[in-house]
């Protein structure tokens, strides 16, 4: 691309889920005609189906594009994805960290939620130029004028200039274009230094293997060269370099300082080139590496097991061909007395083990079954020796445990004032510690808890939407480890513990967790040809107890005029049935019964 | 064509399905519909006419004839004999047993007489409950006092094997009444009885009236049916089948077929077949049977499993001597343990002969015989 350095422009652009990104950066491309009108697929950038319906986008994706401004000049515009998401909060600063700029986009009629605020933080942290859009002003509840108002307020930029916009129609995207070239300052660098490459995402092409997006902060980079990866030492000769356009990849001779672009290098899995790692040249490495890179830890894991046993090799695969694309995923073997084989996987938290399950499930047509979320917990045991439990049935026997510390959350939510009794009070009941309270207008608030992470795993988000009719927004990062009385829960089926069903729980929520839980399994689990006892319990000693009553009634009485048909459907059904339910001893589990047990709540 | 020449194969049943009725019953999901007197003349027209086609097809004898319904006495003495003489031609029928089922709301000595001479032997009679307020709720069309008549008048013509139905968990049955039904029957002096659950099947008028019905619950209906099989015993009516009690020798002989997992040659819309290894069925269209609709092929019978899926709904279940002679093979040993499981329970009974189920495991005979015959 022969456009100097000072026509680039490198930004991203933050909003809520729903205020209408994915649609911006679709009228962007079509006024870079970057995209014939007619091969636009709605919403380009969200590749995944999945990020199309969730309406959010997972994983961060980048475009290269020119644009004609109104000065009569062509502009490279390097337009930056951000995931929308608390789950992935690295990723998304390490994409704000190859950017100079950031188009924050404002719902005209909801103002700006807990999503936003965070990440535009981010980006003001990064030094970034904040270019303020309002959307959606073709809705009649728009309030443009408060909107800029609230920009102004809580975030402090000067809002006078925001173009008011609709991406859904197209008004005013020119504005939004002219705001970019003037205010997104060109990206700085030298390309004669060493070369340092910011890794701000990766996927894995089944061709070229792993496809690593760059900004190239200072120096070059061509096919051929040896590169070095700072963080994992990992080395890699350069294929091919390039740019991603809107429908392609647009290769180049190489890849310059302030350029945003792709290298391929034969590199086999995401894990050898992290997010956050810096490429340089083997044979002459960068003094330092870039700032800010950090290797993702799991913070919630949780067993993942076929629902048919002879497709875990299946499942196995499949995660292997997730973690290819997804660094943030771990997996390792575990076996389950209830579940037989499967596995462990960590994420980086709730919403990123919805999607992987999600996956499983869509994109490889599997039947899983997940087991309770649990974070991990930190045991010292009477002996000095502290051990780190992720998974219930590794938790140490009570009179082993000198002290047990669960991990903590500063945990921020954004909720127009009306909701903060409720919100108190879901708060409280998740074990919160109430920190502080702030008005950031007359009618919103931002409350700042401390919560234990475990209670927020579940359905602490559901819970808060349907206390606050979907109005609040929820942030949270973790701030460390706290000492706490913790208690392994056991489930017993017909006197037996069933180890999927076992889970870590403060000592104080073990009671009505219990009792629910029974309440719901005997709901969830069929008669059965003979009564079943369901005991929740805790060491030795049963806390909550129900019973599913045994079967009286399961007969075709009339097997009339020869009709067998009739019955040996029946009995297939019932064979098919069959297939659905786990066999614990003697008990037969139906599937949904290990997922309900999760969503006490509905 | 000479009957000497048939094979000597075992002699199979044959099913004769007359599908006219005078009223639907809010409960039935049996194929029925008004008949008119020309559409039963040309119905009885095509049923030996089918019957011919059968005969030449399969070239076999049969020892038991039903006729099953609908309403089988609406066809009336004339062709209801013609009938029974023309399956007589084409099947042999020595020594068989030749049953009719009858609805007590019509006036039958006449015609009890006729068919008895014509060479019926059984009679199946639609009793239901001896009591009237359950009869009327039932959509019933008879009164006790006709059914105590048509009881009667079968006896009179000569009938020494009758049978009454009788329903169980139906609106309004409590113990007691369904003592009295039961007492009813015994006092007639018949040889057997079938007891049906009552099962709501859909596309009939009960299903649409699910909500509103003050039927007895599961629990209810399971403990009619363990009242009945228990005082249907005490009057000597043994239980040989989930639904079919009977005095020593008198079983139905055409019934056993299906659950011995034997061979009937079923004729009439929705009748089924078991011939050859292979299972048909006819539709549910009166039209296209009487236009020479061929029965459709439903798949092959016969297999181990459907075989024990049959068997296990007999008090003699399923019998390791009977399953040599048909397979060649005991039963199973991961089956004979599935099915100990259960003994404990009193839902199963294991021994050296085979497995059999008690009226408690016939209760949840369904999932019973899922979990044994599907076990690892």
């Amino acid at each position: 691309m022969s456009i100097p350095r000072d026509r680039v422009r490198n930004f991203s652009i933050i909003a809520h889920i729903d205020h209408g990104k994915s649609t911006l950066a679709d009228r962007i491309l079509e006024q870079t005609k970057a995209v014939a009108v007619r091969d636009m697929e709605n919403q380009l950038l969200d590749n995944m189906d999945l990020e199309r319906e969730r309406g959010i986008t997972i994983k961060a994706h980048a475009v290269t594009l020119v644009y004609t401004a109104k000065d009569g000049n062509d502009y490279v515009f390097n337009l930056i994805d951000t995931p929308g998401h608390v789950d992935f909060n690295y990723e998304v600063s390490r994409s704000l960290a190859a950017c100079e700029g950031a188009v924050l986009v404002v719902d005209a009629s909801q103002g700006i939620e807990a999503q936003t605020l965070a990440n535009t933080y981010l980006a003001v942290d990064a030094g970034l130029e904040i270019v303020p859009v309002v959307n959606k002003i073709d809705l009649p509840s728009a309030q443009p004028e408060k909107a800029k108002e609230e920009i102004e307020d809580i975030i402090g930029i000067p809002a006078d200039e925001a173009p008011c916009v609709s991406a859904k129609l197209g008004t005013n995207i020119d504005l939004v274009m002219e705001q970019i070239v003037k205010n997104v300052p060109p990206p700085q660098g030298d390309e004669k230094e060493p070369l340092q490459a910011l890794i701000f995402d990766s996927y894995y092409d089944a061709y070229k293997g792993v496809i690593i997006h760059v900004r190239i902060k200072n120096g070059q980079v061509h096919p051929g060269d040896e590169i070095r990866m700072m963080a994992t030492g990992a080395e890699f000769t350069v294929v091919e370099c390039g740019f991603c356009r809107a429908t392609c990849l647009e290769k180049s001779e190489g890849l310059f300082a302030g350029e945003v672009g792709y290298i391929a290098a034969s590199i086999k899995e995401v894990k050898q080139a992290r997010v956050g790692d810096t490429v340089t040249l083997a044979d002459n490495p960068a003094k330092v590496p870039l700032p800010g890179y950090r290797s993702v830890q799991p913070m919630v894991f949780c067993g993942i097991y076929p629902a048919d046993g002879a497709k875990y090799p299946d499942l196995r695969d499949a995660l292997e061909k997730l973690q290819l694309n997804d660094a943030a995923l771990s997996y390792e073997p575990e076996t389950s007395v209830a579940l037989g084989f499967g596995f462990r996987c960590g994420f980086l938290g709730l919403l990123h083990m919805e999607i992987i399950q999600e996956r499983l499930e869509r994109e490889y047509n599997l039947d899983i079954i997940t087991t309770a979320p649990s974070v991990v917990y930190k045991i010292t045991k009477t002996n000095g020796e502290v051990v780190c439990i992720d998974n219930p049935t590794n938790y140490p026997d009570p009179a082993l445990i000198e002290q047990a510390e669960e991990p903590m959350t500063n945990a921020h939510i954004y909720a127009p004032s009306d909701y903060v009794g409720n919100i108190m009070e879901l708060c409280q009941d998740r074990r919160g510690t109430f920190k502080d309270m702030n008005y950031i207008d007359t009618d919103r608030v931002d409350i700042h808890y401390e919560l234990p992470l475990n209670e927020i795993i579940y359905d602490f988000f559901d819970a808060l939407k349907s206390r606050t009719r979907g109005y609040a927004s929820f942030d949270y990062e973790l701030s460390g480890y706290q000492k706490s009385s913790l208690v392994k829960l056991d489930i017993m089926l017909n006197g037996e513990v069933v180890d999927a069903l076992s889970f870590i729980i403060h000592a104080d929520k073990a009671y009505p967790r219990a009792r629910k839980m029974a309440e719901k399994l005997a709901e969830k689990i069929p008669r059965q040809l003979f009564e079943v006892p369901i005991q929740a319990c805790i060491g030795g000693r049963i806390i909550a107890r129900e019973t599913v009553k045994a079967m009286r009634k399961d007969v075709l009485a009339k097997c009339y005029g020869g009709d067998i048909t009739r019955k040996k459907k029946l009995l297939e059904k019932q064979k098919e049935g069959k297939k659905r339910m786990r066999q614990l001893g003697t008990v037969e589990v139906p599937q949904e019964a290990f997922m309900s047990v999760l969503k006490l709540d509905e | 064509m000479c009957l000497n020449s048939m094979n000597k194969k075992e002699p199979v049943g044959v099913y004769i399905h007359v599908p006219f009725c005078d009223g639907k019953c809010p409960y039935c999901d049996f194929y029925s519909l008004y008949g008119n007197d020309k559409l039963i003349d040309e119905y009885t027209q095509t049923v030996s006419k089918v019957m011919a086609k059968s005969s030449e097809k399969w070239n076999r004898t049969a020892d038991t004839l039903y006729f099953g319904g609908g309403t089988p006495n609406l066809l009336g003495q004339e062709r209801l004999s013609f009938l029974i003489k023309t399956a007589k031609e084409k099947f042999g029928l020595e020594n068989a047993e030749i049953t009719v089922e009858v609805n007590p709301a019509e006036d039958l000595s006449g015609f009890l007489e006729e068919i008895k001479k014509a060479g019926a032997n059984r009679l199946s009679i639609g009793l239901q409950s001896a009591n009237e307020d359950e009869l009327k709720l039932l959509g019933r069309r008879h009164t006790v006092k006709q059914a105590e008549k048509a009881v009667k008048d079968a006896q009179n013509a000569g009938f020494k094997n009758i049978s009454l139905d009788l329903m169980l968990a139906i609106q309004k049955q409590t113990k007691e009444s369904l003592l009295r039904s039961i007492n009813f029957c015994a006092e007639m002096g018949v040889q057997h009885i079938s007891a049906y659950l009552l099962k709501i099947e859909p596309k009939t008028l009960y299903y649409r009236k699910r909500d509103k019905l003050d039927v007895p619950n599961d629990d209810e209906a399971a403990e009619l049916y363990l009242t009945a099989c228990e005082e249907l015993e005490k009057r000597g009516f043994m239980q040989y089948e989930i639904s079919n009690f009977a005095k020593p020798g008198f079983e139905s002989r055409h019934n056993l077929k299906y659950w011995d997992c034997k061979e009937y040659i079923g004729i009439g819309p929705a009748a089924h077949s078991f011939m050859d290894g292979k299972r048909f069925y006819y539709n549910r269209d009166i039209k296209g049977f009487m236009h020479d609709e061929e029965p459709a092929l439903d798949g092959k019978g016969g297999s181990f499993e459907e075989y024990a899926m049959l068997k296990l709904r007999l008090c003699s279940g399923l019998d390791n001597e009977d399953c040599r002679k048909r397979f060649n093979m005991d039963i199973p040993e991961r089956i004979l343990k599935a099915a100990k499981l259960y003994q404990q329970g009193g839902l199963t009974v294991c021994d050296k002969n085979g497995i059999h189920f008690t009226p408690k495991g016939f209760l949840v005979s369904n999932m019973l015989i899922s979990e044994i015959l599907f076990s690892k």
